[in-house]
């Protein structure tokens, strides 16, 4: 048996107080929660930095360390900083210390690195792009994904507080129940089912929830005040961002739910059993990896005349094809690429929107990616006299677009681009990983 | 004419990591499954989103009332050419599909 709470998707979302505290009071035997994500792209760990702020992940991670000092069992966090870094464990390791110290509180802390120098005999998923040493040699950073058995091993430490690197946002959850020798079906599926905090619930902004697990399913029970799991609310969460709804890979196998049977137990908690876990013959992490692709600078100008929303294709078609050739004559022959997206027409969809509409009005967002930050800013430049003034047709009167800002170009900085979709066979869990217990 | 938009409850796109998307249609009802699976084939989904049919894995839950869409992305995310994140802007146009 092995009581989990989890205090909600992730840390730097917010969290119920009074949900924490009843859950809190239900003497878990882990907290856990997720601390990151691909989700918000791939700047976070080419640059090995958290999305959240500093001030907002302390805040919430001081309210967990409360709550684990009062529970009196160990609080852990996967994928800390968003990225799971050396960098981002390090920076939660460092509000840790602060957080204990302001608050009088002991603890030990205990943390899991996910980094990679070098990476060997990579097997590309479906869908991977194309590596080269070259490549991957310009990652900034690569992190191999840690699963349960390397959690396990952080919480067999006797650590309080376990502050892990890039790890699937399940292994944070199942590692203890499998440890326990609770069913391994159901610790994976519980785990997938929890990991998004309340999202599996009703009322999904309430984020905490328990998790039960025994030697034949688990029980989901929401905690906050209006909350309630269904079978129809459980159930569905395993479509959530799963490319395969009833089957999951982890290192060291996969979870099949195919046989899944839910059950309400009554109006808020329930009951799941049937879940299959399919060890593998080898056990392989994924990995993810982001490097430069270029450094841009983007230039944004809004269009109200009727007649120019009207034929604005037309228009940023001449300016790309004016500017293409103005930067060969100014700049010479500089590596660029120059896209213009006309928001309000077609800028989420590009060539796949299909229902064009003459809006009020439109946004014309220049992007320009380069080799480096100046030439980038050079070439948004040459584009700039172009936004604000060029005319549809020739002999008509100079007119004049408006620009939001002065100056027109914003410096992006580094674009950053995920470089791996690919798996590395470990002979042993730990040998990608390392376990510290800090003084 | 409705739209899948129209009958389904609730039609959502996200990422499923950064080489893939998934599109969930929930249905809501059973008619309304049977009506939205009917009309929303492989291929016409293949065909909207301009990837090849062969690389989308469809899953039929009737117990759900779901019909759930997978595919790699035809531009990984945060590529400078991607134009969507989170993968959000797909819901929208396939809700917008013609059912009958």
């Amino acid at each position: 048996m092995t009581r989990i709470l989890v205090p909600s998707g992730a840390l730097g979302l917010g969290y119920d107080q009074d949900a924490l505290d009843k859950g809190v009071a239900m003497q878990p035997d882990l907290i856990a929660i997720d601390g990151g994500s691909t989700d918000s792209g791939p700047s976070y760990l080419g640059r090995g930095v958290s999305k959240y702020t500093r001030a907002s992940t302390k805040a919430e991670w001081a309210g967990l360390i409360r709550a684990r000092a009062t529970a009196g069992c160990p609080l852990v966090i996967g994928t800390a900083g968003t990225c799971g870094t050396d960098s981002t464990v390090d920076w939660l390791v460092d509000i840790t210390r602060e957080i204990l110290a302001e608050e009088g509180l002991t603890a030990t802390i205990a943390t899991l690195k996910s980094e990679q120098d070098s990476v060997t005999d990579l097997r590309a998923l479906p869908g991977a792009p194309h590596v080269t040493d070259e490549i991957l040699q310009s990652c900034t950073h690569i992190v191999a994904l840690a699963g349960a058995e390397q959690i396990n091993a952080a919480l067999q430490t006797g650590a309080d507080i376990i502050i892990a690197g890039r790890t699937t946002d399940t292994a944070i959850i199942a590692a203890l129940p499998l440890h326990n020798g609770d069913h391994a079906g159901a610790a994976w599926h519980g785990a997938k089912v929890g990991e998004c905090g309340a999202l599996c619930a009703t009322n999904p902004q309430s984020g905490v929830i328990l998790v039960d697990f025994d030697d034949s399913g688990f029980t989901i029970t929401p905690l906050a005040e209006g909350a309630h799991a269904t079978p129809h609310t459980v159930s569905a969460h395993m479509l959530y961002e799963n490319s395969d709804p009833f089957i999951l890979h982890e290192p060291g196998g996969h979870l099949d739910v195919t046989q899944a049977r839910y059950r309400a137990l009554d109006q808020t908690r329930v009951r799941v059993e049937g879940a299959k876990w399919v060890p593998a013959d080898s056990y392989t992490v994924k990995l993810e990896g982001a490097r430069v692709v270029g450094y841009q600078t983007i230039i944004m100008a809004t269009i109200r005349d009727a007649h120019y929303v009207a034929n604005i294709q037309d228009w940023c078609d001449d300016i790309a094809a004016r500017h293409a050739a103005k930067v060969r004559d100014r700049l010479g022959d500089i590596a660029h690429t120059t896209e213009l997206r006309i928001i309000g027409q077609n800028a989420t969809l590009g060539a796949l929107e299909r229902t064009p509409v003459t809006p009020k009005e439109v946004g014309v967002l220049g992007i320009v990616t380069a080799a480096d930050q100046d030439s980038a800013r050079a070439i948004a430049m040459l584009l700039n006299p172009y936004l604000l003034h060029h005319p549809l047709t020739k002999g008509e009167e100079q007119p004049t677009f408006s620009f939001p800002f002065s100056p027109a170009e914003t410096d992006r900085g580094p674009a950053y681009g995920f470089a791996l979709h690919h798996v590395m066979e470990l002979a042993d869990p730990m040998d990608a990983f390392r376990l510290e217990v800090l003084a | 004419m409705s739209t899948v938009g129209q009958v389904a409850q609730k039609v959502r796109s996200k990422n499923a990591g950064p080489f893939w998307l998934t599109i969930d249609i929930f249905c809501g009802s059973d008619s309304a499954f049977r009506q939205i699976g009917n009309a929303v084939s492989t291929a016409r989904v293949a065909d909207l989103f301009q990837v090849a049919p062969d690389t989308v894995k469809r899953f039929d839950i009737a117990d759900l009332h779901v019909i759930k869409f997978s595919m790699p992305r035809p531009v990984v995310q945060g590529d400078i050419r991607d134009r969507d994140m989170h993968g959000a802007g797909w819901a929208p146009l396939l809700s917008e599909l013609a059912v009958n």
